[in-house]
């Protein structure tokens, strides 16, 4: 299979890259590619342009400041693979597809993508992360919660280069990362991100992602009420988890129906927080 | 257990594979590798439609692009339609006229209706999108159950969807049932399924001053040439097929396809290469598919649990065409409905129906794994009926070892076989009482933990052509097979094998079996292969015969050669020629091991005479053309082992056992590696891999992303064992192994997930076992239960 | 639209300087323009890792890497793993334990696997199986390419310069190498 025909331009900072989408709104921008050329090879995008932003300097690397970790939009998921200290993102990153595509897919333009299967979108909700953007108004933060707003569709301008991920480093916390699929290189049937504070065995703050729940990335908002002052013990877990589906609309597909991915939710919920409440 | 004739002791090895220096270097060269000048790549334009009417073909905007030659429609192309060779004595079957580019009516997504030609690669990707296609959509026929209405027809000129009637029948079925005291009546369904080599299908044409030479990746060079010539109404000898390195086949490449024609026309017509490359999703969407076939089976027994009778009646979806073996498929597996029992009264009804699908045709195992699968899970459904171990089952009705040949009812006879003794090897494997002790334990943890087993026998060494050809099943081919074996003149030696390897290691085999007859090192014995230009004609790879079959014939061709090193050798040392013998890699004479001559100075002696016996000719080759006097029967036993989430239904196979026995071993590791790979295809048919259509007969598996091949990730590493019973068939008493593993392993695995599940009321599961599919019937049964 | 871009990138250590289409995928330029066809492409939508290359170093996809993404990149293919006569651990480890049949996904099988022993030079076979997740074979099974890997992986441990041991098997094996001695 052949990706349609387009031109090319690298750019060598954000901000050429910012005005190059800004004078073509049918430009896109390219970073690892592992979203966006699958889709052209299959003739499923045909972008007349491509932006490659992939030898931007300084877009890469992450550090830690102010109990965020400071991810790079150009950092490879192997980066974060390689980085168990980074807790819940790194074991995420580590079960994205396969070896070689994390040696080459990139956690902005996983994010930017904002396909509710991948697996990333739920690290950011359960983060509570944030997204920061340059275009032609300057940079932006946009907040977890905003950033997602339909299928496929972000809160990002079409002309906005994301350059950064914070995530929180919830340094204390649980957490615990559940993850169905029929084989291992598979899209997640469904995944859970979960991230516990806990005190004196009782449920301080639970944040919970969904992955492939909906048209968007989901938070597993009625689970998390539930639980939020609940003591930390089996019981607690198996009724907050009764509740994962709650909100839920998940598309049927050739592996699932929506019934069986929100019972997948509910079990895999329940397996999360059991781990991530270390019982 | 050694070959019966005595050699040099290359028979047995374990011996590295000769083809792998090239494969593990990135040197060797599969079709797409090569490259010719002048080449034109060719994109098809295939139906989106499942059923329609072609209106209008406009290609007018493709034709404009410079780099682009031709576009064809299936009003241009004047080739012949596409063969089916199965046209059985006294059977009617309702043939239907298929072309390699459809006119005026497409019958399957996928079905081609113009090509485009082109200079570049990807252009003509981008001409073949330009080309506008008006398609009527007619009413599609999307499921077995729609075609056997005859609601709307795939081909309304037949009036009928049916394709075929066929039966096979020994004793009396009815009467066999009668006698029982349990009855069982299951419908077993057997998905379709895709063959997924990793290599697509490529095919490279080329034209000179009238000479059509032909690279396809194909398992049958030498039918491909045959067809061309017919379809093409060319002179055989003008043709030249070749197939060079073969990236896997599974049946998927035993097939003459529309593209390999048109390829071969479009270079004659245009007067240059002509080059396909499969894609991915077209391998999906047009390389034939497997299996679909629904049967249903009635099995009865005594209380003691004797089979007294078998009926299977099966009804196949074989898709909107009837390509090269479509209907013949289903009826392999009717020989060997009786698998490894005695049954007295066995019957098997196929009837075949046409569906707007790609056809359907040999893939691994072709019928034998649909027999083998309904057979052995429903000897786990009866031994449940009567409350007996499904082990026991199977050992009351074993054939006797003692009973060898054995005629079953249908009035097959099983060359060799010990079947308890297969059993017996597999239980020192496995310990049933140990792992039942820790599946109770495991399931008071909620661990659903189950094994299944699987007993079974096949036919294959395709085939005696008495039995196959045109005065018996009505396959239009002999199917012996050749080889020509050449000493060269300093004893080197060349193999011309008319089998087609892809991947089986049948160089190495080949020339272990040579060296052994010829008493050299097989490390300088060639075996060439794929070239209908080369050697003589030979029928290719299908059917795990090219051992058993082709093996035999050069096995046959090194004794001729052997005969006549003997003859030479008495000749020149004065000895009588039944008194020498290969030993140590010479010929020498008996009880004078230091009288004798090596495979070199014979061939020097042959080449470059000096004097050699009266009437003997000069050189030293000899060809064999070997047709069975009978099919060979491998058997064994296989063992499965798995965990069922009980939550998600998600299945994890934890052990597979397998003992095989295919006769004795010409390379153990080769044959360990080809069970490998079958038990693989089973898990993979049994827990991941559907092809998927929907009502609208639009296909749903259409790449590696939905049709799931399994990887590494999902698999344990597999215990193998073997026992060797030689077949009295051919001299090398082998029998075929490149499917014994697919053919076994599927109920197995069915078997041990019911055997998980058992304590949460699931009784029986179809294929394929998905985490939906089983969780679904994990509630539909506490819903029973409840 | 387009027009070609020049691309230079040094190939098994050699350099090359080429004009490409935009759109042309990494591994068409390494097979149809450079003429390494030892790394194939088995699918449309990079599961297979038939395609397998390092580029700087890392294992990719080149059916998903645009060739203008490896401008100014070090690519090594499976022509590039022996050194001279000298066949890569890996390689023997492949050819030792029938790691292959019909060799189609084996290229990829092999450049992943460095990969994979890079990141674990001491595997378990879990981390094996995982580790090759993104690549199919068809043919194996993937059994024998685990002891595959295992073996490359003692080889390199042991730094011998003997190839792999030969598979298991008591006498048989005995006789196979006493019969074919050690010579790649």
């Amino acid at each position: 299979m052949i990706p349609p025909e387009f031109d090319y331009v690298r750019v060598s900072s954000v901000e050429e890259a910012v005005s190059v989408l800004a004078a073509d709104e049918e430009a896109k921008l390219l970073a690892g590619g592992h979203s966006l050329v699958p889709l052209m090879k299959l003739r499923l995008a045909a972008p007349t342009q491509l932006v490659d932003i992939g030898r931007v300097p300084g877009l890469d690397a992450i550090e830690r400041s102010n109990g965020d970790w400071r991810i790079g939009a150009l950092a490879r998921h192997a980066q974060l693979q390689d980085r168990p200290d980074m807790g819940l993102a790194s074991r995420v990153a580590a079960s994205i597809a396969d070896q070689q595509v994390r040696n080459r897919g990139t956690i902005g333009g996983s994010l930017a993508h904002g396909d509710p299967a991948s697996d990333l979108p739920a690290v950011l909700l359960a983060c509570e992360g944030r997204v920061v953007a340059r275009g032609t108004g300057g940079e932006r933060e946009i907040a977890a919660a905003d950033f997602f707003r339909d299928y496929l569709t972000t809160a990002l301008e079409p002309s906005e280069v994301v350059t950064e991920i914070r995530l929180p480093a919830l340094e204390g916390w649980g957490f615990a990362h559940r993850k169905f699929t029929r084989r291992a290189e598979d899209w997640a049937m469904v995944g859970v991100c979960v991230a516990v504070q806990a005190e004196g065995g009782v449920c301080r703050d639970v944040r919970i992602g969904f992955t492939n729940m909906g048209s968007t990335p989901l938070r597993a908002t009625a689970t998390e009420e539930a639980l939020r002052g609940q003591p930390l013990e089996a019981a607690s877990i198996e009724r907050a988890a009764a509740q994962a589906a709650e909100g839920t609309d998940p598309p049927a597909d050739l592996n699932a129906t929506p019934e069986y991915k929100r019972h997948l939710a509910r079990v895999l919920t329940g397996r999360a927080l059991r781990e991530a409440a270390g019982l | 257990m050694s070959a019966t004739v005595p050699g040099n002791g290359a028979v047995g090895r374990r011996m590295r594979r000769k083809e792998d220096p090239r494969l593990i270097t990135g040197r060797a060269s599969y079709v797409d590798d090569i490259a010719l000048a002048g080449t034109l790549w060719c994109a098809f334009v295939r139906s989106p439609e499942a059923h329609a009417k072609i209106v209008s073909i406009d290609a007018s905007a493709a034709l404009e692009r410079d780099d682009v030659v031709a576009v064809f429609t299936g009003e241009d192309v004047d080739a012949g339609a596409l063969p089916c060779a199965w046209v059985p004595p006294g059977v009617e079957v309702n043939t239907s006229e298929h072309l390699c580019v459809a006119k005026g009516t497409v019958r399957h997504v996928g079905d081609p209706v113009a090509v485009v030609l082109g200079t570049d690669r990807y252009s003509v990707v981008d001409a073949a999108e330009d080309v506008v296609v008006d398609l009527e959509p007619l009413p599609v026929v999307a499921s077995l159950e729609a075609a056997m209405s005859d609601g709307e027809l795939v081909h309304p000129e037949s009036g009928t969807n049916k394709i075929h009637e066929w039966s096979l029948g020994g004793g009396d079925v009815e009467a066999g049932l009668s006698q029982a005291d349990v009855v069982i009546e299951r419908t077993v369904v057997n998905h379709r399924i895709s063959g997924a080599p990793i290599e697509p299908r490529a095919v490279l044409a080329e034209d000179r001053a009238g000479q059509l030479t032909v690279w396809s990746s194909t398992q049958v060079p030498h039918f491909l040439r045959l067809f061309l010539a017919l379809l093409l109404g060319m002179s055989e000898e003008r043709i030249r097929v070749i197939a060079p390195e073969v990236g896997g086949g599974f049946g998927a490449k035993l097939q003459i396809y529309g593209e390999e024609l048109f390829c071969a026309w479009a270079a004659r017509k245009l007067g240059r290469p002509v080059k396909w490359v499969e894609t991915r999703s077209e391998h999906m969407m047009v390389s034939h598919h497997g299996r679909d076939q629904v049967a249903k089976v009635r099995l009865g027994a005594t209380r003691d649990g004797k089979v007294t009778a078998i009926h299977a009646k099966i009804d196949a979806d074989m898709g909107a065409y009837l390509m090269l073996l479509t209907p013949t498929i289903p009826s392999l597996g009717a020989f060997v409905m009786s698998g490894v029992y005695a049954i007295p009264n066995v019957q098997t009804d196929i009837t075949g129906w046409y569906t707007n699908k790609m056809p359907t045709d040999a893939i691994r195992g072709a019928g034998r794994p649909e027999a083998t699968h309904m057979i052995e899970v429903c000897m786990d459904q009866l031994a449940a009926e009567l409350g007996m171990d499904p082990l026991e089952l199977r050992r009351r009705n074993f054939i006797p070892a003692d009973d060898f040949p054995h005629e079953t009812a249908l009035g097959i006879v099983y060359d060799s076989g010990d079947y308890a003794g297969a059993l017996d090897k597999l239980l020192e494997h496995f310990d049933v009482g140990a792992f039942r002790r820790e599946q109770e334990e495991l399931r008071a943890k909620g661990i659903y933990r189950g094994v299944g087993f699987s007993t079974y026998t096949e036919i294959c060494g395709l085939a005696p052509s008495r039995v196959t050809g045109p005065q018996g099943f009505g396959l239009q081919t002999g199917l012996w097979e050749s080889a020509m074996v050449r000493v060269h003149i300093t004893g080197a030696v060349t193999v011309y094998t008319g089998t087609s390897p892809h991947g089986q290691g049948l160089e190495t085999t080949l020339a272990q079996v040579v060296a052994d007859r010829l008493g050299c090192d097989p490390e300088h014995v060639e075996v060439l292969h794929g070239d209908t230009g080369t050697g003589p004609q030979g029928l290719g790879t299908y059917g795990s015969r090219s051992t058993a079959v082709g093996g035999e014939a050069a096995a046959r061709a090194a004794s001729k050669v052997a005969d006549k090193c003997r003859a030479i050798v008495a000749h020149m040392l004065e000895a009588a020629p039944e008194d020498i013998e290969v030993r140590d890699g010479r010929f020498s004479v008996k009880g004078s091991p230091d009288k004798g001559m090596a495979l070199a100075e014979i061939a020097g002696a042959a080449y470059i005479p000096d004097p050699l016996p009266d009437g003997m000719e000069p050189g030293l080759e000899e060809t064999a053309f070997y047709d069975p006097a009978n099919f060979v029967f491998p058997f064994g036993a296989h063992a499965c082992v798995v965990d069922v989430d009980g939550e998600t239904g998600k299945v994890q196979v934890v052990r597979h056992i397998a003992v095989d026995d295919c006769g004795p071993a010409i390379n153990p590791m080769l044959i360990d590696g080809q069970v490998h790979g079958g038990i693989a295809f089973a898990i993979g048919q049994a827990l991941y891999e559907q092809v998927v259509y929907d009502e609208d007969g639009q296909l749903v598996t259409g790449t590696f992303v939905d049709y799931a091949l399994p990887t590494a990730a999902e698999l344990p590493s597999f215990e193998t064992d073997r026992t060797e019973t030689p077949t009295p068939v051919n001299s090398l008493g082998v029998k075929g192994v490149g499917e014994a593993g697919t053919i076994a392993a599927t109920p197995a695995i069915v078997n041990a997930v019911v055997d998980a599940l058992r304590p949460l009321g699931v009784t029986y599961m179809d294929m394929p076992l998905s985490p939906v599919r089983v969780w679904q019937a994990i509630e539909e049964a506490k819903g029973v239960t409840a | 639209m387009s027009g070609t871009v020049p691309v230079r990138l040094a190939v098994n250590g050699q350099t090359h300087a080429v004009d490409v289409e935009p759109r042309m995928l990494l591994v068409h330029l390494l097979r149809d323009e450079l003429g390494l066809t030892g790394t194939h492409v088995g699918c449309d939508t990079s599961n297979c890792g038939a395609c397998t290359v390092h580029l700087d170093g890392e294992a990719v996809k080149s059916c998903t890497v645009l060739a203008v993404q490896a401008d100014g990149c070090a690519v090594k293919t499976i022509e590039g793993m022996a050194d001279g006569e000298t066949l890569h651990p890996l390689q023997e480890g492949f050819w030792a334990e029938h790691g292959l049949q019909c060799g189609y996904c084996t290229p990829g099988m092999i450049m992943a696997a460095a990969d994979l022993l890079e990141r674990h030079p001491d595997p378990t076979e879990e981390q094996i199986r995982h580790g090759l997740e993104g690549n199919l074979c068809r043919c194996t099974g993937y059994h024998n390419i685990v002891r595959a890997v295992q073996a490359a992986a003692r080889h390199a441990r042991e730094g011998s310069a003997a190839p792999p041991d030969l598979p298991p098997g008591g006498e048989e094996s005995g006789r196979a190498l006493a019969g074919e001695g050690l010579g790649a």
